[in-house]
């Protein structure tokens, strides 16, 4: 199959690799170096898609990043992508693409008896039509959208490539490789800077691509080849093509995604899809370029209307024409330049200027060739549905209020230009406050907010001389500050044609009698029309008009349509466009992959995972895991068909009749250390620890100066200035955090030192009626007898020699022991006591047994002390010192928290023995009570008493402390239950606490 | 994403630090009598500034100590930074 619309020769694309690629299912060819756009447009393909609103037709409007239309489906290696520019994605052997946002073909569109119909859809239609009835929403709206719209579907597939993060430090970070980033980049680079300079497009050289300049005697292109060249070779410089700097975040430090692997047919191995680079720059050079606009006509939302910059890179870079019968509408001399390189591959264009005369190098040039040049003339609007075939031309009046004669000519494709928009979005990012520049009715970055400037055409200077000077001025200037070296650089001599200057035009107004749309957003589909209309209902400010119309609100952030919404509502409203100001500017600059976002953090990779040295034998014998903050744990250990519930109730009945051993690794621990350790417990926990003699451990409460309970845990005084602290497994890193700001902060005169020791030491608790046995055979040679070892008692042993630390605590109410050794002997002491055990019918419990052990024993954990209650309410104010002053105690006199009828923990059974109450319940009077139904208090934890075997719950109950008696109900809307309940003691298993000192 | 100068490790980035308030709060004295007033205004009432503030943070994955960090909360524009002993002038 030819290429119809490639030229024999020239472009910088390789003839000799020939590349076959799927558009909408039908096979077409390009070259390597192609861009899915210039390939299907040298095979004269110029649908791609339908607009989002109207479901116009659609063509190419630009060539790169500023793409309005040309938005596809794109198919590769398996996978899929939405919303891919064509006019970015680099052609390869076997790309598929596919139109969206046009349902059932592209050719043919339902969505598009909208346009026909003229059921348009105004500014304001989301605002409006859809407010009412909200019953609409879910049946007719939204799935009417979703089908008709959309910019393309994403996988649902696990995506199989990879994703790369990586950090980068530079003295000079320079976006942008044109004429202005090679030359800041050189000389930078020449006093031995660190420079990263990086170019969005796959090929360096930015504008000097397609210019007719000439620079220290080379063609532009061949002298931005050459400095490219000899960067790569400095290993002080990294370059990069196809990386978008696409946010500018605060203190210099700015977001790159690097393309790796999407212009290949699949990704390298070892290789990631995208990079993304985290660059923390000293300095940034934004050299951004400027980026054409349109000017505004009837149906200039036509396939075959496109930037003249756009065709003239098409035929420069990639040999394509765009029409060989094309008309060059201007308002300066780059539709000349345009025309100028049609002419020379032997396409006679017209060229229509707004201007009444302009005289320039450029235009003479034109003239020269025999271009048909013809001033005051403007496109009145486009003809032709899916692409152009003519346009209707008139002459217009020097004030452009007056057309003259509508003309009719033949054409095939219409290049625009409305004159430079500089690319101002990276300054705004980084905070600079823009000023609008009248000579080239933008705005450019002021006043520098961090470490940057911006130079060239994205500062609004477009002669390429002082572009050069003042850049390769700045790269040397910003790189002595940092390296004290000042390399000369020799300026080259630069040969350009002169402009002149611009016209002020940019809206052809509407002929008599004809309503055509005048697209500004091309792919919101905003006309002038829903502008007039949002300024008509009332909205003034910028950001008002751009939400209610969604002007500039598309994929493409409005790079093409923006100013033209600002000249617009200046115009209606009669002030200048810097009074109007533009909406802001926010990251990212372009779509960023959220793969790339991501990055490694996917799957196990997306937190950490924290495993206890005994995992592998849980893992081996059944264990089923739970997340417990980044720990995993075993949840219980499945023996045969059993499930959770079974399985737990095993395991905790065993502990009540036998011994369980469960690893508490997780478990926070820190080490505390000096002569005034004491003294810190003293003021962190709320009872008293100045008189805890060694050996001993106490069950302590520590507060916020809120009064809130922050966390529980025992502390264990190990020698005379060393203690043992433990932490829920929840709170252990704010515990420290909590212990260290005290110390650093607040006191510290106090000589003490915290340290978490949390992972150098493995724990297991042993626990039940029998682990005294199993105690005295670990430890032959201990007394761990209640006199040697009494409640809350603390010694060394040693475990077949291995140095162990034995605490005689309990959290399941139970005679209960807690062995730690150094975390590298875990697993041997896990297996001994195991091996031990046998004979006393040992089992390991997960931590559902564990909280059912727990919540029987009416003991909080965190579901009770959740961030919400005082001691009191957890039946915990005996731990609360009335004589000593500690952290948070002032609060506790608040009113609140010394009601009478104050929240309190209790125990809550159902009526019927039989229902478990779901956790989360509320406990209300009344189950009949019309909503909303006061409620009294919440159900914080439940679980199947293995003592009673019946359900059972904990609660925290407004004026619980007066409620133990009462009938209640515990409703649950979630789970839709109703359930009568009597509210019992917290301590629904052994009230005295006998066992734990038996 | 600041850039955070630790008066002990250096330059580091903000994720290497947790938040932790305004620096100028100080503890009442333990075991003194606090008014209901002075007692708020310790444990909740801040000021919010929008401008310079003096405030804390924490190197948490570094040096774990706390630092005092003058910033712009309107700008982010970091001043100075303090070890946790240092007066600030
Ligand atoms: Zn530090």
């Amino acid at each position: 199959m030819t290429q119809a619309f490639r030229i024999e020769n020239g472009g910088l694309i390789n003839r000799d690799k020939k590349l076959s690629f799927k558009f909408n299912g039908k096979t077409y060819f390009g070259y390597e170096g192609d861009t899915l756009a210039s390939a299907l447009l040298a095979n004269g393909v110029h649908l791609v898609g339908r607009s989002f609103k109207y479901h116009r037709p659609r063509g190419f409007f630009g060539a790169g990043v500023d793409e309005p239309y040309a938005v596809v489906q794109l198919y590769r290696n398996g996978e899929t992508e939405p919303n891919i520019k064509a006019t970015e994605q680099e052609l390869f052997e076997g790309l598929e693409a596919k139109s969206v946002n046009c349902w059932p073909s592209v050719n043919f569109d339902i969505g598009a008896i909208n346009n026909f119909l003229k059921i348009f859809l105004p500014a304001g239609f989301y605002y409006k039509t859809f407010m009412w009835p909200k019953s609409f929403w879910f049946r007719i709206y939204e799935p009417f959208i979703r089908k008709a719209a959309g910019l393309g579907v994403a996988s649902t597939k696990h995506d199989k490539e990879r994703y790369e993060h990586k950090y980068e430090y530079c003295d000079l970070l320079i976006a942008g490789s044109g004429p202005s980033g090679l030359a800041g980049a050189y000389a930078a680079a020449k006093n031995g800077a660190k420079v990263i300079l990086a170019e969005d497009k796959p090929r360096f050289g930015g504008s000097l691509l397609t210019s007719d300049v000439n620079i220290g005697n080379q063609s532009g292109k061949d002298w931005a080849e050459g400095i490219i060249a000899e960067l790569k070779t400095m290993p002080n410089v990294v370059v990069k093509n196809r990386s978008q700097i696409f946010g500018y975040y605060d203190h210099n430090m700015l977001v790159m995604s690097e393309k790796v692997s999407d212009h290949l047919p699949s990704t390298k191995k070892y290789h990631p899809n995208k990079r993304l680079w985290y660059i923390r720059a000293k300095e940034v050079l934004i050299s951004s370029g400027s980026i054409e606009r349109p000017i505004v006509f009837g149906n200039n939302d036509t396939p075959g209307v496109m930037l003249s910059s756009a065709a003239k890179e098409y035929l420069k870079v990639y040999g394509v024409l765009v029409g060989r019968k094309p008309l060059v509408f201007t308002n300066n001399d780059s539709g000349y330049e345009t025309a100028i390189e049609f002419k020379k591959n032997g396409v006679d264009p017209v060229v229509l200027d707004s201007r009444k005369n302009a005289e320039s190098e450029i235009i003479d040039e034109a003239k020269n060739l025999g271009i048909n040049i013809k001033n005051s003339y403007v496109v009145v609007a486009a003809q032709g549905y899916k692409k152009v075939k003519s346009a209707d031309i008139a002459s217009i009046s020097e004030d452009k209020k007056q057309l003259g004669k509508i003309e009719n000519i033949q054409c095939d494709c219409i290049c625009v230009s409305g004159f430079w928009t500089p690319t101002i979005h990276l300054a705004s990012q980084s905070g600079n406050k823009t000023k609008f520049k009248e000579e080239i009715d933008a705005f450019v970055p002021g006043q520098s907010k961090q470490n940057e400037i911006t130079l060239g055409a994205a500062n609004g200077v477009f002669s390429l001389e002082e572009t050069l000077k003042t850049s390769f001025t700045a790269g040397s200037e910003l790189s002595k500050k940092l390296t004290k070296k000042d390399n000369e650089i020799a300026i080259p001599n630069v040969v350009e044609k002169k402009s002149s200057q611009h016209d002020k035009f940019w809206c052809v107004p509407l002929p008599k009698g004809k309503n055509y749309k005048r697209f500004l957003d091309f792919q919101n589909d905003v006309a002038v029309s829903d502008v007039e209309i949002a300024l008509r209902e009332g909205y003034r400010s910028i950001e008002h008009v751009k939400r209610y119309t969604t002007l500039g609100m598309a994929t493409d952030q409005g790079k093409t349509s923006n100013l033209n919404g600002l000249q617009l509502v200046s115009e209606i409203e009669n002030k200048v466009v810097p009074a109007v100001g533009h909406t802001t500017f926010r990251p990212p600059y372009t779509p960023v992959s959220i793969g790339a976002i991501v990055g490694r953090e996917v799957g196990k990779h997306s937190k950490p995972t924290r495993k206890s040295p005994m995992h592998s034998w849980h893992e081996k014998n059944n264990a089923v895991f739970v997340d417990a903050g980044v720990w995993l744990r075993p949840r219980y250990y499945k023996r045969g068909n059993e499930n959770l519930f079974e399985a737990s109730k095993r395991e905790a009945k065993n502990v009540r009749t036998n011994v369980g051993v469960c690893d508490v690794t997780t478990l926070g621990k820190i080490d505390i250390k000096g002569p005034d350790a004491a003294v810190l417990l003293n003021r962190v926990y709320t009872n008293a620890w100045l008189k805890l003699p060694v050996g001993k451990a106490r069950y302590g409460v520590m507060l916020r100066e809120d009064g809130i309970v922050m966390d529980d845990g025992t502390t264990t005084r190990i020698s005379e200035n060393h203690y043992h602290m433990t932490t829920t497994t929840a709170q252990a890193a704010n515990v420290l955090s909590h212990l260290e700001y005290y110390l650093q902060l607040v006191w510290p005169e106090l000589n003490v030192n915290v340290v978490s020791t949390t992972e150098q030491w493995a724990g297991a608790a042993i626990a039940g009626p029998k682990s005294r046995h199993l105690l005295q055979k670990l430890f032959p040679n201990s007394d761990v007898s209640n006199e040697g070892l009494p409640f809350m008692g603390y010694m060394e042993g040693d475990l077949f020699g291995v140095k162990a630390r034995i605490f005689r605590i309990s959290f399941s109410g139970e005679l209960a022991y807690e062995v730690n050794v150094e975390s590298d002997y875990g697993s041997f002491m896990w297996e001994k006591i195991m091996e031990v055990g046998g004979e006393f019918n040992i089992q390991p419990y997960g931590t559902e047994a564990l909280s059912t052990l727990r919540i029987e024993m009416g003991h909080v954990a965190g579901s009770e002390l959740d961030g919400r209650t005082i001691p009191f309410d957890n039946a915990l104010e005996g731990l609360v010192s009335k004589k000593k002053d500690f952290i948070g105690k002032r609060s506790l006199q608040r009113s609140a928290f010394t009601a009478e009828d104050r929240q309190r923990i209790v125990g809550v059974v159902p009526l019927d023995k039989q229902t478990s109450i779901p956790e989360g319940s509320h406990l209300v009077k009344d189950d009949k009570a019309p909503l909303p139904n006061p409620k009294l208090g919440h159900i914080s934890a439940s679980c199947w008493s293995v003592e009673y075997d019946n359900p059972f719950s904990l609660a925290i109950l407004k004026d619980g402390k007066n409620m133990i008696g009462q009938k209640l109900f515990a409703m649950s809307p979630l789970k839709n239950k109703v359930i009568p309940v009597e509210i019992v003691s917290s301590h629904y298993v052994d009230p005295k606490g006998e066992r734990v000192r038996s | 994403m600041l850039y955070i100068n630790c008066p002990h490790c250096g330059m580091r980035s903000q994720n290497e630090f947790s938040y932790g308030g305004d620096a100028s709060v100080k503890r009442p004295e333990l075991n003194k009598e606090v008014s209901d007033q002075e007692w708020d205004n310790f444990v909740y009432n801040r000021k919010s500034l929008r401008g310079k503030h003096l405030e804390l943070w924490q190197h948490i994955s570094g040096c774990r100590q706390w630092i005092k960090v003058e910033r712009d909360t309107a700008t982010h524009e970091i001043f100075r930074t303090f070890k946790a002993d240092e007066e600030v002038a």
